[in-house]
């Protein structure tokens, strides 16, 4: 049977990435992939001295399923209720981006009114999976309540969906050309219900979480990323936009109706992990006020543009961009003229954020690395495919 | 209705002539032996469920209430589930160590248990130097946790064995000073001598601002001493998986279990004792028919009225507040709270020279 120290020599003399060597005495130590923090299958090689992270090397691949694969054979209304399932928290957008690209692709007009309702479903998702996110971090520092408290929004919204699109989750909602079905007739003053409730319980966040001198000693100063380091990796969404790189593709390169309503760009430039989680929360309000300037003024008209039954992108390559919830979602497509495509390719925002996990990492404490990766509100399914 | 000491005296008379001396006391030792391990098991199922229903409360959902009416026998569920689980003992893992932690961690619960004042006269061992006693033995507890950690041949046990052990022997000093501010302020040792003193009035209320400091101090360090949150570093489950108890299943786990539920009771018993009166009830000044009314309560409602006051505001911290770092932790400590506690001490020992208390 194994001693502990027969453990650690056979962990020593595998092979380093980085640049960085185990020294004697460093520890190395597995977290995940099955662990209550990681938030899905991702599996950790964390090298120790002591209390302090010299590398952290992720292995991925425990939720791969082969989605660019699977899409090579499903059509172009089929492909899209796939990336529901990547990231799962952000999937309106994720749908509204391959909408989008075959949109472009076939040159469809989508109608003001579909344009609309889909960014009030996207900017509520965008809330829904920044409460998640809040309480989910909040439970990793320690404090179990606060996630009560994101779920009861949450389900509020989740209620919203389930009468318009039938489900609460992977809502399968947008098609090329629109949305898929007519508003139920109670949207509207569901939503406005919910703006209400959540101006009234907004405060009890801060109070709760963010003003609270425990927690902002252990994300200040924590998990520095600076902003060249975060262009270099790529990252985008909040992470970027903590360490003051201005990359909301909402406000870059707008589509459907963002160019028309009044929002603000949150960057933060401290770069810590306080950085980050105040960009989340600031985003928090900047949605809600997309979504009470819509929500009275949706106007008349279609809800989807009429298109053929089989759609066939013409042959070429295709792109389209959209913020979701944690970054850029991409969507590239090769078509050769068919009813499915030849190959897709989909830039996930998880990816490169995780990237920078190892250098956000060195040199900080073990109980710190949950706090960071808490900041950068990964989603394995989405990193993994 | 009839105080304890009636009772005790009859039960020590009829053992003295029915029995010879010796085989008396034998005979009264096993009583008070049964009647401790009875506390510890039944103060552990209310505690369990107690925890349980406050969680939910403060988190908007219900807790349990299907097992019995409103979720009242959960806890003999509870207790079933982890007598009938399979003890696994690792591979590798040291046998006799192992199965020895939990037993010292139980063995530790209870022996503090002798000096507590349940009610009027009712106090098992009313030992001269009381409060020593009971700083001295809850050391004892950073054995069983470390011995755990090592035992469990597991890299995270280690690590949160290490880390406790750390942070209960440094927060013991803050305990340790803060009683001592009570010390000095009655002159004794002695726990009844202590709830005597305060017959006029709570030392929390006679002894002002230091006592109020030492309070504060007491409380946040007792909370650390037990492994609660918000300095739950050792167990946290999203961080190092159960730390220290992380290899242990079925009854050990258990005994750990209940071990640290009964540390909880015990610490805010002595805190209660000591800071707001043990079993003697709140008078105020000279309104004699508040006072009267209030001696009509009878002294263990008191008693385990304020422990579980104490109790409810320990529960009411762990699901508030986040969980601090290690190094935030031990900042803490010896940064701040002991230099107050030192500071305090300094400045109860001048209160009490000049009178300037109540």
């Amino acid at each position: 049977m194994y001693t502990n120290t027969n453990i650690i020599s056979e962990y020593s003399q595998g092979p380093s990435f980085g640049g960085v060597g185990e020294a004697d005495g460093d520890l190395v130590i597995n977290v995940g992939p099955q662990h209550p923090a990681t938030h899905g299958v991702l599996h950790l090689v964390i090298t120790l001295n002591g209390e302090t992270i010299k590398k952290v090397e992720p292995h991925l691949g425990y939720i791969h399923r082969s989605i660019e694969k699977m899409c090579e054979s499903l059509t172009y209304r089929q492909f899209i209720y796939v990336t529901s399932r990547m990231d799962y928290l952000s999937s309106h957008i994720n749908n509204q981006a391959c909408a989008l690209v075959v949109e472009k692709g076939m040159q469809i007009e989508v109608p003001e009114r579909a344009q609309v309702i889909r960014v009030i479903m996207a900017e509520l998702t965008r809330i829904a999976s920044h409460e998640l996110w809040w309480g989910a971090m909040a439970m990793d520092i320690g404090a179990f309540t606060p996630f009560f408290h994101a779920f009861r929004e949450r389900e509020t919204i989740n209620d919203i969906m389930e009468k318009t699109c039938g489900a609460r989750l992977t809502m399968n909602y947008m098609v090329p050309g629109g949305v898929m079905q007519e508003l139920h007739p109670d949207f509207q003053k569901d939503v406005k219900a919910f703006i209400q409730l959540f101006k009234s319980k907004v405060h009890e966040y801060d109070e709760m979480v963010t003003g609270n001198i425990i927690f902002q000693n252990r994300m200040k100063g924590v998990g520095f990323l600076s902003k060249e380091e975060a262009i270099s990796f790529g990252c985008t969404g909040p992470t970027a936009r903590g360490s003051g790189v201005s990359c909301d593709i909402r406000k870059l390169y707008p589509y459907d109706v963002y160019s028309k309503v009044q929002f603000d760009e949150v960057i933060e430039t401290a770069g810590d992990s306080l950085a980050r989680y105040m960009v989340r929360i600031k985003e928090l309000h900047q949605s809600i006020r997309i979504i009470e300037q819509l929500i009275d003024n949706i106007p008349e008209g279609d809800f989807q543009a009429k298109t053929k039954a089989v759609l066939k992108l013409p042959k070429g390559e295709f792109y389209t961009r959209v913020e979701t919830a944690r970054g850029e979602f991409g969507v590239y497509i090769v078509s050769e003229g068919g009813t499915t495509p030849y190959r897709i390719k989909f830039r996930s925002p998880g990816f490169s954020n995780l990237s920078a996990l190892d250098t956000m990492a060195r040199g900080e404490k073990l109980g710190d690395l949950v706090a960071m990766m808490g900041t950068l509100d990964l989603v394995i399914p989405d990193i993994d495919r | 209705m009839p105080s304890f000491s009636n009772i005790t005296n009859s039960i020590h008379y009829w053992f003295n002539q029915t029995f010879n001396p010796t085989w008396a006391l034998i005979f009264e030792m096993v009583i008070a032996g049964i009647a401790v391990i009875s506390l510890f098991a039944i103060l552990g199922l209310i505690l369990v469920l107690m925890e349980r229903k406050v969680s939910a409360w403060m988190q908007i959902r219900l807790g349990p209430n299907r097992v019995g009416p409103k979720g009242l026998l959960q806890s003999f569920a509870d207790t079933l589930k982890l007598l009938v689980k399979e003890g696994l003992t690792p591979g590798g893992a040291d046998k006799f160590l192992f199965n020895l932690a939990p037993i010292i961690a139980m063995v530790v619960a209870m022996l503090l248990m002798a000096p507590i004042a349940f009610a009027k006269d009712f106090q098992l061992w009313n030992l001269n130097i009381g409060v020593l006693y009971v700083t001295a033995v809850s050391s004892i507890m950073v054995i069983s946790i470390l011995m755990a950690g090592w035992a469990s041949n597991n890299k995270y046990s280690l690590m949160g064995a290490m880390r406790s052990g750390a942070q209960i022997v440094s927060y013991e000093l803050s305990a340790g000073l803060s009683i001592l501010v009570i010390v000095v302020l009655t002159g004794s040792l002695n726990i009844s001598d202590i709830i005597y003193s305060q017959a006029d009035g709570w030392w929390i209320f006679k002894g002002h601002i230091p006592v109020v400091i030492a309070f504060i101090i007491f409380i946040i360090a007792v909370t650390a001493e037990t492994n609660r949150a918000p300095f739950d570093l050792a167990e946290a489950e999203s961080e190092l998986t159960a730390g220290f108890h992380t290899e242990y299943s079925g009854m050990k786990f258990a005994l750990f279990f209940l071990a640290e539920y009964v540390n909880v009771f015990i610490v805010c018993a002595i805190g209660a004792t000591i800071f707001l009166g043990g079993w003697m009830p709140l008078h105020i000044g000279n309104w004699e028919g508040f006072n009267h009314a209030m001696d009509y309560i009878p002294s263990s409602i008191w008693f385990f009225g304020k422990t579980f006051f104490l109790i409810f505001v320990i529960m009411w911290f762990r699901w508030t507040f986040p969980r601090l770092r290690i190094d935030q932790l031990l900042n803490l400590e010896w940064k701040y709270l002991l230099p107050i506690s030192m500071f305090n001490l300094l400045l109860v020992t001048a209160i009490a020279i000049l009178k300037w208390h109540f």
